[in-house]
């Protein structure tokens, strides 16, 4: 019987004990480090784990030939930090609403100097992408420029503070959005589903992905920088100052945002779901809510639910993303 | 070869002829003809190499611009009033990377109130953004100065936008002397950047710098800039050698050597003051005129040198800073700074009021007898404005200015001349 | 300097007419000017366009206010705007219209101005017959080298066929307008005894 080995926890079975084939690029000696060590990340930021992850796969994917463009963010910020640099790429940071377009006109450069082999990935946070970025990425998608472009998602506007953006989820604290009130935390709004959005495009690839999941969120930029056009990949990447949750917990906070349902993981192409990732342990939404000091306000001091009907609302959340894309396997007999 | 020919086409065929390989297009009055037609350039094929890109914004106009400039290629766009404003961050953003964009402003009012015609409101508004800012008085210097931007900008690192008045030079048709492509291409050799975006030599553009240097990299940008102030000649020059006319330069005097009173403008209205000079000139009155061509950077020298001798200078100008006074006024005074030479303003053509040759032989005779106001905004209806404040003291909820206004003018914007 | 100022709607071709008479200026070595005073685009709209034809070089950029000649593409202007104000005593009128100008309700101008320099002409009809459609620019153009001599209807015919070139068919149907309003206006001006102006070559 086949042996298969999971990553529970923050504690991975290492890639030696994997056949080299399915070791993930980040296990190479001879990587990219694309994102090299230096910079100024928080302990525990799913952020640059999420980055390094990603953009090393584009190098290896790439032949090493890519250009990425950054929006002003937490990693903008913290990998050039003055007079310092932790890229090893050519790395081009304009402002804070214009990563797509500046990607754009990169891709545009490279393709008008006949240089088709350069590709280029633009990244950003979620404030950067589906609040002052939106546009600028709506326009990238219409023109199908090919750019991959991935959202590091935080879910709030980390650099400055914990502000909320139009990734926050319901209930959520931030510093506009405080746990005060007979409403504490973040309204329940539409919610701004970016990887949804840009499937409504119909760009030829849309992904979404965790720092939970390395050998996923490599194969997913692989598989992106072998199409050309417009491509997303949204990763969540657990911020342990903004979430305020132990920085050792990042990759289980991670792991839980799937398993719950509360963050679907999937593949799209042409605006139509190709894969999920089906969810092996489902676990409550309160599993995931209690490791995160933004939604202490929703347990009392005994840790039992103080907003049941607030918790009940993102279960319910939760629970139609695993309608939607089918994250439960009914008919599996051996867990997937 | 000559050709009577739309400002817009002139310039598009002009750029085009300069070899661009990524043009952005967002559309606002008045310079949609020049986007418009370099499109049709790409679409036929008759400009090629070249991606033109149909932005979503003015915003992602220039930043596509600043994207394609920093990995190595020649990028234009162009734009007027609330575009500008629009991606005013993208401006600085280019400004302060040092990235040779060129930019054709077809100058235009900024609002509120909204109003598409010419004034240089717009200019004025990226005085700092670090950008060289020359000013066309005719067809032919727009398209000319086009030639001489990415010449400019692409050896001195510096983004360059050629400002040319919204509708009057725009949509004007007149004879232009239009270049071939040989002619430009001994004048304006391939882009050779300064920073590139390249993985075979990977650095990163764009880092934040904190206290330490920040101050010197500004310096260096005003450094470029004074640069520009001696290359510019040159490059006229140059330009004058290759391509026969004097196109460009910092400024042009217009019989001014001996005048006693020295009007100061920019851009097309220089024209209409010429008409008037030459008339008063007859009267026997000693006037000239000084056209502005490089705002930015200022030739304070120049300037100085220029208008030293005269008795009075008057700024005519198509901006105003609320509050203050003229913008262009305040670059002349510096440059007078310690001579005994009073500056007056005269406000004119905001929004797109006319500048007739009677109103400004009213202004010039005056300032010849020495009674030139401080400040005069040219044609101004006191009336309209007596009126207007009236209601204002009578009660609290007086409702929209500009509405009102134009209920007393009786008249929605049908005709302004 | 001879100034000219149009006058008509949007849609009916009052910028282009300017520009066709300064091209056709041109074509004959003047230096000419055209610019409108419109902006947003607005289908009827009333517009204005203007055109300074010169020996020199022209440089104001103020809008005509003194025009030597006035050119009303569309007469139901007549009672919305201030269609002459400025106009020389001696200046030339062009309007387009089947009526004449009593009927028209302009009758004053006869006794204002010099009646040799006024003209009404059905241009309209007369685009609508060889164009096809009801747009008179080209056609008034024509008109105006006759009653001005300002510029000669070869000139006219050349800047046609440059503006339409494109369009080889449609260059010569406006030609053709052109041509038949130059002959119609030499004809009126000679019946009513006004003489035909100019040395304008045919």
């Amino acid at each position: 019987m086949p042996v298969r080995f999971y990553q529970v926890g923050s504690f991975a079975v290492g890639n030696r004990l994997a056949n080299r084939a399915d070791r993930t690029i980040q296990s190479e000696a001879g990587r990219s480090n694309s994102l090299t060590s230096g910079h100024r990340a928080c302990q525990g930021c799913g952020e640059a784990l999420g980055a390094r992850y990603a953009l090393d796969a584009a190098m290896r994917a790439t032949g090493g030939q890519m250009v990425a463009v950054n929006a002003t963010g937490c990693l903008e910020v913290f990998s050039t930090p003055y007079p310092e640099t932790s890229w090893q790429i050519p790395w081009l940071h304009s402002l804070f609403g214009n990563a797509p377009a500046v990607a754009t006109g990169v891709a545009a450069a490279l393709r008008v100097k006949g240089k088709t082999e350069t590709r280029v990935i633009g990244q950003a946070g979620d404030g950067g992408t589906v609040d002052i970025g939106f546009g600028c990425l709506s326009g990238m998608f219409e023109r199908n420029d090919d750019v991959l472009f991935i959202c590091y998602d935080n879910e709030a506007y980390m650099n400055t503070g914990v502000q909320r953006s139009g990734a926050t989820p319901p209930a959520a604290r931030t510093a506009t959005t405080e746990a005060v009130g007979s409403h504490p935390g973040n309204s329940f709004g539409q919610g701004k589903n970016m990887p949804v959005l840009a499937m409504a495009h119909r760009i030829p690839y849309v992904a979404t992905a965790t720092v939970a999941d390395l050998h996923d969120l490599e194969a997913k930029v692989t598989r992106a920088m072998s199409i050309r056009g417009a491509r997303y990949i949204h990763i969540l990447v657990p911020c342990p100052l903004g979430w305020v949750s132990a920085s050792s917990d990042t990759v289980r906070i991670a792991r839980l945002a799937t398993q719950t349902g509360f963050f679907p993981v999937f593949e799209a192409e042409h605006g139509e779901v190709t894969g999920v990732t089906t969810i092996r342990r489902p676990a409550p939404v309160t599993e995931y809510l209690r490791l995160q000091g933004r939604f202490a306000h929703l347990f009392d001091r005994e840790g039992k639910p103080a907003q049941p009907d607030v918790i009940d609302a993102l279960q319910a959340m939760a629970d139609d993303n695993i309608r939607r894309y089918g994250l439960v396997d009914e008919t599996a007999e051996v867990p997937a | 070869m000559l050709r009577q020919i739309e400002g817009s086409r002139a310039v598009a065929e002009t750029v085009a002829l300069c070899r661009p390989e990524v043009v952005c297009a967002y559309p606002i009055s008045p310079q949609t003809h020049i986007i418009e037609a370099i499109g049709a350039l790409v679409k036929t094929g008759e400009l090629a190499p070249c991606e033109f890109i149909n932005v979503e914004s003015e915003f992602a106009a220039m930043s596509v611009s600043i994207g394609a400039s920093a990995t190595g290629a020649r990028a234009f766009t162009a734009t007027a009033s609330q575009g500008l404003l629009f991606m005013m961050e993208a401006l600085y953003n280019a400004g302060g990377l040092g990235l040779p964009i060129v930019m054709t402003l077809a100058n235009r009012a900024v609002g509120a109130p909204i109003n598409i015609w010419n004034d240089h409101s717009d200019a004025m508004s990226a005085r700092d953004a670090g950008w060289i800012q020359l000013f066309a008085e005719t067809n032919q210097e727009a398209a000319d100065l086009h030639i001489l931007a990415f010449r400019l900008g692409e050896e001195l690192s510096v983004p360059v936008m050629v400002c040319m008045d919204g509708f009057i030079l725009t949509h004007a048709t007149e004879q232009v002397d239009m270049p071939d492509q040989s002619q430009v291409d001994d004048f304006l050799p391939p882009f050779e950047p300064r920073q590139l975006l390249s993985p075979e030599d990977p650095y990163s553009i764009g880092a934040m710098v904190g206290p330490d240097a920040f101050t010197e990299v500004r310096y260096l940008a005003h450094a470029r800039q004074q640069q520009a102030l001696e290359r510019i000649p040159e490059m006229s020059a140059e330009f004058a050698e290759a391509f026969g006319r004097d196109s460009g330069g910092l400024l042009h005097p217009y019989r001014s050597v001996d005048a006693e009173v020295v009007v100061v403008a920019m851009g097309s209205v220089l024209g209409t003051i010429k008409d008037v000079i030459d008339t008063q000139r007859d009267a026997g009155l000693r006037i000239g005129a000084l056209g502005i061509t490089s705002f930015r950077p200022f030739p304070m020298d120049a300037v100085r040198a220029a208008l030293r001798g005269a008795r009075q200078v008057i700024v005519v100008e198509k901006s105003f800073s609320a509050g203050f006074g003229g913008v262009l006024s305040t670059d002349v005074a510096m440059a007078l700074s310690g001579l005994p030479v009073p500056v007056a303003t005269v406000v004119a053509g905001l929004g797109g009021r006319m500048i007739t040759k009677t109103s400004l032989q009213r202004v010039f005779a005056a300032a010849a007898r020495g009674e030139a106001p401080q400040l005069t905004f040219l044609d101004l209806n006191e009336e309209l404005v007596e009126g207007e404040l009236a209601r204002i003291a009578q009660r609290r909820r007086s409702g929209p200015t500009a509405e009102n206004i134009l209920r007393d003018l009786g008249t929605v914007a049908s005709g302004i001349g | 300097m001879f100034e000219v100022r149009l006058h008509g709607r949007g849609g009916q071709g009052v910028v282009t007419a300017a520009d066709l008479l300064a091209l056709a200026a041109f074509e004959e070595g003047q230096h000419a000017q055209s610019f409108p005073s419109f902006g947003s685009e607005r289908t009827g709209a009333p517009v204005v366009a203007y055109c300074r034809l010169s020996e020199r070089d022209v440089r104001t950029r103020e809008p005509v206010v003194a025009p030597d000649c006035v050119i009303v593409i569309d007469p139901t202007l007549v009672h919305q705007v201030d269609l002459f104000a400025g106009l020389h005593p001696d200046g030339f009128v062009l309007v387009n219209s089947t009526k004449t100008f009593d009927g028209l309700g302009l009758g004053r101008l006869l006794n204002e101005f010099n009646t040799s320099h006024l003209l009404t002409a059905p241009a309209t009809e007369v685009a609508r017959r060889q164009i096809g459609r009801p747009l008179p620019n080209a056609a008034l153009i024509g008109g105006f080298a006759a009653l001005t001599g300002k510029v000669a209807m070869g000139a006219v015919g050349t800047a046609i066929r440059e503006r339409f070139r494109k369009d080889t068919s449609l260059a010569e149907r406006n030609v053709a307008a052109a041509t038949e309003m130059y002959h119609y206006a030499r004809q009126a001006m000679v019946l009513s005894g006004q003489g035909v102006l100019g040395a304008a070559a045919d």
